[in-house]
């Protein structure tokens, strides 16, 4: 099977050419090619435009254009295989390194009445970038220079001599007419003077099977098994060198040695397994072993680094940012992290660096990049929370790329591909060792923890107006817990923003302040195995939505204290309200400021209806019905 | 010398796997659609080896029109019981009562209730947060620019406008509150994988794959079921017809291929050769421009 991806600029003829890849392998089917005919007619062209075929939304069909990655497949007698179709508008890099990211071959294709384009040398560098180790360069349009040979040597001698910059390592120049079907899938008779293959032969033979890592052993925890009592097997993907039964095996980051037992690929047992094969593996030892955990041979070991230095290629409107966290996901885990240093970034187009070093702490040499934008590609160092196991990205794709996730908006913004920072990583499972770079910092888990408590730690996070009854809630549930003998705490205004927070006034900067520091410590309570209740009007859905992330979904509890205003302000315990109205306080929530309402919080009290006790009953309730209580 | 290298099933084999066990590990309260056919058969059977020796640890979920093939029901029921699944069946009773058809409605209203509506209930009252379905990129054009994920909104909405960017096999299963994901293991499965899987696998399927003489009428060169119920136009006349089902759905809006192949090997000889897409046998996507692109957003897989 091969896997091949797509570049080429609008009107290169792309769609064309896959179209006609298609058509001449008899991949379209006849009910296909019949709607293709009428969408051509009623666009009214003359001749079946095959770009029709591979534009699947009407969206795209109505304004001409390819709004995203689509996947086509066919194959012939010799080979299957999948396209990645992207589009090549330039604002489109993004859709060009998702396909390429799976693709073993990328086809660029440059029309020869223009060129080699701009667009056509952020293609081959992105292609490089991605790893992918074989490029075809397709030189279209050979139909509107007479088929001259001159035309495709000139373009060739231009790109070979661009890409030799690049990482290439198999780099084949074909001279096609897309739209005539010359050398795609028929050999030209218009250009004798051509020896190669066709696109399609070259396709069919290119030989792919070395391009797999059969050396290094990456086996990241996906899943663990246990579906009774005496079995218990770790699945996953087998992301680079082979793994044996009966072989000594290290799990990361633990460094515990053990030795392999089973191994099960599907419904059965096998002696050995490979990338990409999906198995179940099992060991020798109760050992606890959980999804993000990595085995791999004692002597060959991935970094064990909170420390990386990727190249990114951001993918989101809303440019990347030093001083926020991301989610990132690599391999099987998901950890917080922020970026620490932008070094540089890279003009695609003509491969040279754009400014240096800036970093979160504000060291600037020069005036330039601070950022990266949608569709910008630079070196960035990273700090991670916790550490990552992982290798270059030219070693091992799998465990040498990763995602950035936006933590607020769970879009995915970013790709990274780790690059090697050979001294500063420990290499062999001695060194982990000898630089005791232990990664669990203590060796009590949360899980201990929890087992020594018998509680689940979560953060109760009560919001709603001044006087709304948030405190009061907070403390009864804290005494009915504590009655229950569970260990938990009630963090509000008095304890926090008298210590910890007393630098922080009431602006909307502060307050942000105010509830970030208020997660974090809520967070490192959790950690330490208590229940936190907490009691603060956070009246903005974006901090609401930080301390979520920042606390962990399965952890943080929103608890809407839902009080109309006319009570709050007829309550008015501190004549806060009184004075707000009066213009003393500014910012005032519900008067000067306003209050976000939850959308969709675990609980809403009515407490202008209900006592305290039932409040508080509610709230037990969901805990217990979420099994945090037992 | 060692086998270090997997064929073209064995890859996708392993990369559906990988999809299945990455949203059995991320997501609280998976499910996945059984829909009888022959892609579900595989989708259930890529699910027992992820989580073999083990149970698969989701139900499965029929969504069911009501009209479906009275051999699809016996199979179903049959099928489940055999590999010990946990099946559960969703009927839109209420619209099924009110006698909610293809043939008064047009196709596809009757779809967006009995179909899409039901779809959406069911998955709402599960509470769902994941389900499986076993769409494939190669059926249709809109297909093919799913994501493995698919994102969906409260409503269970598509915007494929709106797509996350899909990397390596780093699937994003971030979601808000209230958001849910379809996955698709089967995205790069083509027919023809699906049956070389069946006949490497022995997977069972429904008998009406196989060519058979059954009752037909032929309408607008197409041909339709004749069953209990079915509603004839006038002049029309069953006729026997020696053909197979190369898709299986409502008894109204699915139509038969003449076809000889009675056996697997003999479906897979005719795939190979075959000029016609599986979805032409399906009223459903013909009806009107764009239509599977519409119900997609509308919430259908």
């Amino acid at each position: 099977m091969l896997r091949f991806t797509t570049a080429g600029s609008v009107d290169d003829g792309k769609s064309t050419l896959i179209g006609r890849l298609l058509h001449d392998s008899r991949a379209v089917y006849e009910d296909h090619l019949a709607s293709l005919q009428r969408d051509s007619r009623s666009a009214g062209r003359e001749e079946i435009d095959f770009a029709f075929l591979t534009d699947g939304l009407k969206a795209e069909r109505e304004q001409g254009i390819t709004i995203d990655v689509a996947y086509r497949h066919f194959s012939t007698p010799k080979r299957r295989f999948i396209i990645a179709d992207t589009p090549g508008h330039e604002q489109y890099t993004r859709n060009m390194v998702t396909g390429a990211s799976t693709a073993n071959l990328a086809v660029i294709l440059i029309d020869v009445t223009n060129g080699v384009t701009t667009q056509s040398r952020r293609h081959a560098f992105i292609a490089s970038l991605l790893g992918i180790p074989h490029i075809v360069v397709a030189i279209n349009k050979m139909d509107l220079v007479d088929w001259s040979r001159e035309a495709f040597e000139s373009i060739r001698t231009e790109y070979a001599e661009f890409c030799a910059k690049l990482p290439v390592t198999d780099l084949e120049f074909i001279p096609i007419s897309a739209l005539k079907g010359d050398n795609v899938v028929e050999r030209s008779a218009n250009m004798l003077w051509y020896n190669g293959p066709t696109l399609l032969a070259h396709l069919e033979t290119v030989h792919i099977a070395s391009d797999q890592n059969l050396i290094d052993l990456r086996f990241p925890v996906q899943y663990v098994l246990r579906p009774h009592g005496s079995f218990r097997g770790y699945s996953g993907t087998v992301a680079s060198g082979i793994v044996r039964v009966g072989e000594e095996v290290v799990v990361l980051p633990s460094g515990w040695r053990t030795r392999v037992t089973r191994i099960i690929n599907g419904l059965e047992d096998v002696e050995y397994a490979f990338p990409p094969q999906s198995v179940t593996i099992c060991v020798e030892g109760d050992l606890d072993i959980g999804r993000g955990d990595m085995l791999a041979h004692p002597a060959n070991v991935p970094w064990v680094t909170r420390d990386v230095e990727a190249m990114l290629v951001w993918m989101h409107e809303d440019p990347m940012r030093l001083d926020r966290q991301y989610v990132v996901k690599h391999t099987t885990s998901i950890v917080r992290g922020r970026f620490t240093e932008l070094l540089y970034r890279i003009d695609p187009d003509t491969l040279h660096r754009v400014g240096t070093h800036y970093s979160a702490s504000g060291r600037e040499d020069g005036n330039e990049v601070k950022t990266l934008g949608l569709n910008e590609i630079g070196r960035v160092s990273m700090h991670l929370f916790r550490p990552i196991l992982c290798d270059e990205y030219s070693r091992s794709r799998h465990t040498g790329s990763f995602i950035v996730i936006d933590p607020i908006t769970n879009f995915t913004v970013g790709a990274g591909l780790i690059i090697d920072r050979a001294h500063t990583y420990a290499r062999t499972i001695s060194d982990i060792e000898n630089r005791q770079l232990t990664c669990h910092p203590g060796h009590v888990t949360l899980r201990d923890r929890e087992m020594a408590l018998g509680q689940r730690p979560v953060t109760v996070w009560l919001t709603g107006l001044s006087a709304s009854g948030k405190s009061t809630i907070a403390y009864a549930l804290e005494n009915k817990l504590v009655e229950e003998g569970r260990a938990c705490y009630v963090l509000d205004g008095d304890n926090i923003r008298q210590g910890l927070n007393r630098d922080l006034g009431f602006s909307q900067a502060d307050r942000s302040e105010n509830i970030r520091r208020v997660a974090e410590v809520a967070r490192l309570m959790n950690e330490a195995g208590l229940i936190v209740i907490t009691s603060f009007i956070s009246p903005f859905r974006a901090d609401r939505a930080n301390a979520r992330n920042i606390i962990g979904e399965d952890r943080f509890i929103e608890v809407f204290v839902d009080t109309p205003i006319e009570i709050c302000e007829q309550r008015d315990p501190k004549g806060l309200y009184v004075k707000a109205r009066a213009g003393e306080i500014p910012d005032f929530t519900g008067i000067s400021s306003p209050y976000e309402p939850p959308e969709s919080p675990e609980l809403r009290l009515e407490s202008g209806r209900l006592s305290v006790d039932e409040c508080v009953n509610l709230i037990v309730k969901l805990l217990r019905g979420k099994r945090i209580l037992d | 010398m060692e086998k270090l290298h997997l064929s073209n099933l064995e890859t996708l084999e392993a990369e559906s796997i990988h999809i299945i066990r990455e949203v059995a590990a991320e997501f609280e309260s998976p499910v996945m659609l059984y829909s009888v056919g022959k892609d579900s058969s595989v989708m259930v059977r890529l699910a027992q080896k992820a989580f073999y020796p083990g149970k698969i640890p989701f139900p499965l979920l029929h969504v069911d029109t009501g009209m479906k093939f009275p051999e699809m029901y016996e199979f179903r029921d049959r099928f489940c019981r055999e590999i010990g699944a946990d099946l559960r069946v969703y009927r839109h009773e209420e619209a099924i009562a009110q006698g909610v058809n293809p043939w008064e409605l047009g196709t596809v209203k009757c779809c967006a209730i009995l179909k899409t509506q039901a779809l959406l209930n069911a998955l709402e009252e599960g509470g769902y947060d994941a389900a499986f379905g076993g769409a494939r990129r190669d059926e249709e054009k809109s297909r093919a620019k799913e994501r493995v994920y698919s994102l969906r909104d409260v409503h269970g909405q598509w915007d494929p406008k709106n797509q996350r960017p899909e990397l390596w096999n780093l699937y994003n299963g971030r979601i808000r509150k209230g958001e849910s994901i379809r996955v698709f293991p089967l995205s790069n499965w083509t027919e023809l994988d699906v049956w070389l899987y069946i006949y490497k696998e022995l997977i069972p399927v429904v008998p009406m794959y196989f060519a058979a003489e059954r009752p037909m009428v032929v309408r607008d060169g197409r041909l339709i079921p004749v069953y209990e119920g079915t509603r004839l136009e006038p002049g029309e006349k069953p006729e026997i017809v020696m053909c197979r089902f190369r898709t299986l759905g409502c008894h109204p809006c699915t139509g038969a291929v003449r076809s000889s192949a009675k056996t697997v090997p003999e479906i897979i000889e005719e795939m190979m050769t075959v000029r016609h897409s599986e979805r032409i046998t399906r009223l459903i996507d013909h009806d009107q421009d764009s239509s599977m692109e519409q119900k997609k957003r509308e919430g259908y897989f």
